[in-house]
């Protein structure tokens, strides 16, 4: 994992080999201070000239200002290096998502890929400053303090030691202790902002069912729960600082006895028992930052590792190379074609279905929900590959294309479909770039939707707010359709991509696609029957399997369920709305 | 840092204060309390240094037999000092957990109960993302200020009082020349800080960006694949990348340089007292040497608190920001309710007048009071909605329905579906009151529904919403949404109703599968 991180800090390698440099520097620089303080106390003491004291008092304010200019040296690196890592990560991540396929997103889920890409980076971001600055000043500092501890006197060199050792394992102890009891804090943290999230979004039906009291009596039952988790694992943590008082006491203390009866036996100077108190400072100061950048570290590691999942992932989906990079035309084969989702490989969603569409056919698609409707029509453009059999367009088997001119020629509009900021305009051109005022108008005009565009004060220029937010669901899909009808496609699939818009323009689509696109092959998946009861065959899915195909009337004469649906939905006047 | 930003800072930070002290009064004294008691222990600590050395070291100098007794007992003194001082770090800190974590837990609850009171135009028009990164981020900051900064804060101004107070009794010259030092560290943090603070708001408004783009991105993730648009995105991403890792470095630049730069300064000012210092000492000969060591020791101390400061000043800061959004959502006006219609249980009685009764008769009435003439009159619940001459825009300058006139009687629900995409949403906006029209009326069962109490109207609507949303918890608990007092067979068979029973079986666990956030692990129809 540390190699798959490490290896994307990049340009910014020089920044992160020189700030330990400059660390150490100013490290050195720290602990020969100490020396001049006791040197001065020494000769202040002593009442020798004057000139000596001024002399390494200069001596002492230069070192302070080489230290002063390396620390800030060291912390203009490692921001830069660290800043420069995290965009990198996050850059490294970003080109890798854009590789993945269906199946590599659905593992990862969006709200995990976005997760990832954000806090995760912001943790590893931290550590790597922190390490790259406190974990090499702390034991740099902790080790040279000792050895001039020990020039001064071993003896103190050994109090110190002792003392080390217990705190590091008391410190050690406690975080070992509090450790697990803080990572279930923020696993309960996550649900609780789950929580908050499913209220923030579903405020409407909270509201709309009265349960806002109820939502509330459960959030403050979670958010009791992260209390009193918080609170048992702070009760440890909170004992850290006085242990640590606690220590750099008992060594003042120690150090003042002993050291008092070797002054007075003449091994030791006031100034050396001065800067021992110093160094006790340094030392104790030194531990417990190792310790605090320890539990961050360790906090971290789970992001760093989440951050190196994504960028270990291999996309599943490959274009062949050279593949072949023109669509003749629209038919459709699928030949005993099998398929069965890469998170539950046991289970065949699809299996053993064979079927020929011609070119320019109009396919209604009908099916109870879980039916494989959806998992059928993403075959075509080889979102997900079939686990058994072919499935070709155009006579050609789908791997052997390109991938991008296979989904050039094979538009679809998604079930959860998305629309993006930026302007109405700049979202349609999304299906061709270059895309003139006249193509993009004609897309608009049969998908139904220059209409209600041209009455917004801007028209085309129309800013779309995050995910379409500020027009209707119908106008939404309405706006989906033109975009993938600006491909140019030789197969539209239509997933489900109605179902917000009245039946009346759902007709006026419908006759607009036949009269209008006769030669694209067009793949209809609904779940009412007026929005396909026109098609020149529809087929009927249900469990993995196609139950039957015919047109409307053949169906409704053979196919018992069709009829069963068809009369379901016209006692309820053509509205299904409510039966979703 | 503009001055009527810095005056917003003050109230906020004050409120905050009022808000921790509401609570934990008693708490916060007792706090306070120990900090004074460990930190006068830590400056008392210090003061001894110069008896060890003038009274207990230099008059037994090369005695062959010197008498420790003294010094011993002065260790046993200092010792029961330090580790009383010790105790009371511990209490803090422990009382202090409770403090805070109480403290947050009240924070969260109030945000949330607040939340859930406000209308629907609030999340309407604010950015989802917005409103968790006060839960997250605002409060986490939250945290860290109060069980850190703010005892940290007192104990260093403690510290610095105590610390001058000595420092004044030891040597009045030494301590003008540490009050300059100190101001010229003040003032170096001060340049560095607003440099680092201003470039924290750039990184924070960068970071929003970029994750606003990134969530926008991976929700449409799919769409970019469909549509082959990668390429383009990556460049629009590195933009925004790069913005942020701009800004990113020069905040932490400025950051990482403050302890540095605060630390070697107080060796510079220890430097310049020892020479100082000194000097008094052989030529004035006003000062011995033990006085000297502990001046210099209480230079130290005094230094080191104030690169605390300047330390938590950034996080404060940033904490104080959050806390201003905190309060923002806090302050948000409510969802006002001025209906007093009711819904109650009713049956009718003999004369065949509808009564209300306490128990579930299955019959529903509006409880109609009449100030006028001081009557309450029954009407029975049909479900009959009546749009008389509605006028209504999201904005006020944009009028989305105008004098729109709909009658839908009981289990009519054409009217509303047959309507334009555009009209709908607004309409079931508008009966669940969501949104107040603007002119005309909506009447149900013939009442203004600005007279009925929002609760019961929604109570009775139980409207089917246009986007369907599930919540965590079993698939029973989320039919159960629409009555919470539902029996598993009614459930069942308002599963059946909606066509969904057949697929519920199929699931792992029935009725008892859980479900994921928004219903994730169901496929688009099934909802």
């Amino acid at each position: 994992m540390f190699k798959t991180l490490l290896r994307q800090i990049g340009d910014y390698k020089k920044d992160a080999i020189l700030t330990p440099v400059f660390v150490v520097l100013e490290v050195i620089m720290e602990v020969i201070i100490p020396i001049m303080m006791a040197a001065i106390i020494d000769y202040g003491l002593s009442g020798q000239s004057m000139g000596r004291v001024a002399a390494i008092g200069l001596a002492m304010i230069g070192a302070a200002m080489l230290a002063l200019w390396f620390g800030v040296e060291s912390g203009r690196t490692a921001s830069s290096a660290s800043s420069g890592f995290a965009m990198n990560l996050r850059q490294a991540m970003y080109e890798r998502i854009q590789t993945f396929s269906f199946s590599n997103i659905d593992k990862f889920s969006t709200a995990g890929l976005v997760t990832r890409m954000t806090t995760d980076v912001m943790n590893v971001q931290q550590a790597f400053q922190m390490s790259m600055r406190i974990c090499v000043r702390a034991p740099i500092m902790l080790v040279s303090a000792m050895v001039m501890t020990f020039l001064i006197h071993p003896r103190f060199a050994l109090i110190f030691l002792i003392v080390i050792v217990c705190l590091t394992a008391v410190l050690a102890l406690i975080s070992s202790r509090a450790n697990p009891t803080l990572r279930r804090v923020f696993h309960e943290y996550d649900e609780l902002n789950a929580r908050v999230q499913e209220n923030v979004n579903g405020m409407r039906v909270v509201k709309s069912f009265v349960r806002e009291e109820y939502e509330t009596r459960r959030f403050e039952k979670e958010s009791e729960k992260i209390r009193s988790l918080f609170v048992s694992a702070e009760k440890l943590l909170a004992l850290n600082s006085p242990v640590m008082q606690f220590s750099m006491y008992s060594c003042i203390l120690l150090i003042s006895w002993m050291g008092a009866k070797m002054i007075i036996a003449g091994s030791l100077t006031e100034g050396q028992l001065m800067s021992m108190f110093t160094y006790v400072i340094n030392i104790l100061m030194s531990l417990m930052m190792v310790s605090m950048t320890f539990v961050m570290l360790i906090m971290s590691r789970a992001s760093g590792e989440r951050i190196a999942e994504v960028l270990a992932e291999e996309p599943d989906l490959y274009s062949v190379p050279h593949g072949i990079k023109e669509v003749p035309d629209g038919s459709i084969d699928f030949e005993q074609v099998g398929f069965a989702y890469p998170s539950n490989p046991g289970k065949e969603v699809l299996n053993d279905l064979t079927i020929h569409i011609r070119p320019g056919e109009t396919i209604g698609i009908l099916g109870g929900t879980g039916s494989a409707k959806s998992s059928f029509a993403a075959l075509i453009p080889r979102l997900y590959d079939a686990t058994r059999g072919e499935v070709r367009v155009g006579g050609i088997p789908v791997k052997d294309y390109d991938m991008a001119s296979l989904r050039d020629n094979v538009a679809m509009v998604l079930q959860k479909n998305v629309l993006f900021s930026g302007t109405i305009k700049e979202n349609l051109r999304w299906g061709k770039e270059d895309a003139t005022d006249e193509e993009i108008v004609r897309a608009c005009r049969l998908a139904q939707a220059d209409e209600f565009i041209r009455d917004f004060p801007a028209g085309y220029d129309t800013r779309m707010e995050r995910g379409g937010a500020n027009v209707s669901g119908g106008q939404k899909q309405r706006l989906c359709i033109a975009r993938a009808l600006l491909k140019k496609p030789k197969i539209l699939i239509l997933d489900d991509s109605t179902s917000a818009v009245d039946t009346k323009t759902d007709a006026l689509i419908r006759r607009a696609f036949r009269e209008e696109i006769p030669d694209t092959t067009k793949i209809i998946i609904a779940q009412r029957i007026s929005s396909i009861q026109d098609a020149d065959r529809i087929l009927v899915f249900d469990n993995g399997r196609m139950e039957a195909a015919g047109t409307h009337e053949e169906l409704l004469g053979s196919c018992p369920v069709y009829r069963e649906i068809y009369e379901s939905q016209t006692k309820e006047g053509g509205d299904d709305e409510s039966g979703k | 840092m503009k001055a009527g930003n810095k005056k917003n800072m003050g109230a906020t930070l004050k409120r905050l204060i009022a808000y921790v002290l509401k609570k934990y009064k008693r708490q916060c004294l007792l706090v306070a309390l120990c900090i004074l008691v460990s930190t006068a222990a830590n400056i008392g600590g210090t003061l001894f240094m110069r008896n060890l050395i003038d009274d207990y070291i230099l008059p037994f100098v090369n005695q062959a037999r010197p008498d420790l007794a003294p010094l011993l007992r002065a260790l046993l003194v200092m010792a029961a000092v330090y580790y009383t001082g010790v105790f009371c770090t511990w209490a803090y800190n422990f009382i202090m957990i409770y403090v805070s974590q109480g403290m947050l837990k009240t924070v969260r609850d109030d945000l949330f109960h607040h939340m859930e009171r406000l209308p629907v135009r609030y999340f309407d028009t604010k950015s989802h993302g917005d409103i968790m990164s006060i839960y997250t981020n605002d409060t986490d900051t939250l945290r860290q200020v109060i069980s850190q900064s703010m005892p940290q804060m007192l104990s260093a101004v403690i510290t610095i009082a105590g610390v001058f107070v000595s420092m004044l009794v030891l040597s009045p010259p030494l301590t003008l020349i540490t009050v300059v030092m100190v101001i010229c560290m003040v003032f170096a943090t001060r340049t560095i800080s607003s440099k680092s603070g201003y470039y924290f708001v750039k990184q924070q408004t960068d970071v929003g960006n970029l994750n606003g783009y990134i969530e926008e991105m991976m929700e449409g993730q799919k769409v970019v694949k469909v549509f082959c648009h990668e390429k383009a995105c990556v460049q629009d991403f590195k933009e925004l990348n790069g913005k942020l890792r701009e800004s990113a470095n020069n905040a932490n630049r400025y950051a990482s340089i403050l302890m540095p730069v605060l630390g070697n300064l107080g060796y510079v000012s220890y430097a310049v007292i020892a020479m100082v210092g000194a000097y008094l000492s052989i030529l004035g000969g006003q000062m011995t040497l033990g006085t000297l060591a502990s001046f210099l020791q209480f230079s130290r101390s005094f230094n080191q608190p104030i690169s605390q400061l300047s330390q938590q000043l950034n996080s404060i800061i940033m904490a104080i920001a959050g806390a201003e959004r905190i309060f923002g959502l806090l302050d948000e006006e409510p969802e006002q309710d001025g209906g007093y219609v009711k819904l109650v249980n009713a049956r009718y009685d003999a004369q065949g007048n509808l009564t209300e009764v306490p128990e579930r008769t299955g019959i529903w009435a509006w409880k109609h009071y009449h100030k006028a003439d001081d009557t309450t009159t029954y009407q029975f619940m049909e479900g009959d909605v009546v749009f008389d001459h509605v006028d209504f825009g999201y904005t006020e300058d944009k009028e989305i329905l105008h004098d729109i006139e709909i009658f839908a009687r009981p289990g009519q629900k054409v009217a509303f579906v047959g309507a334009t995409g555009a009209g709908k949403t607004t309409i079931t906006n508008l009966i669940n009151r969501f949104y107040d029209v603007q002119d005309g009326k909506i009447r149900y069962d013939g009442i203004n529904i600005n007279k009925i109490k929002k609760d019961d109207l929604r109570h009775s609507l139980g409207l089917v919403l246009q986007d369907t949303h599930l919540f965590t918890g079993t698939v029973m608990d989320n039919i159960r949404y629409g009555k919470l007092d539902a029996a598993e067979e009614e459930v069942v068979r308002a599963a059946k109703l909606a066509n969904a029973h057949d697929f519920i079986m199929r699931l792992p666990d029935g009725y008892r599968t859980q479900l994921k956030g928004s219903g994730s692990s169901l496929s688009q129809g099934q909802r």
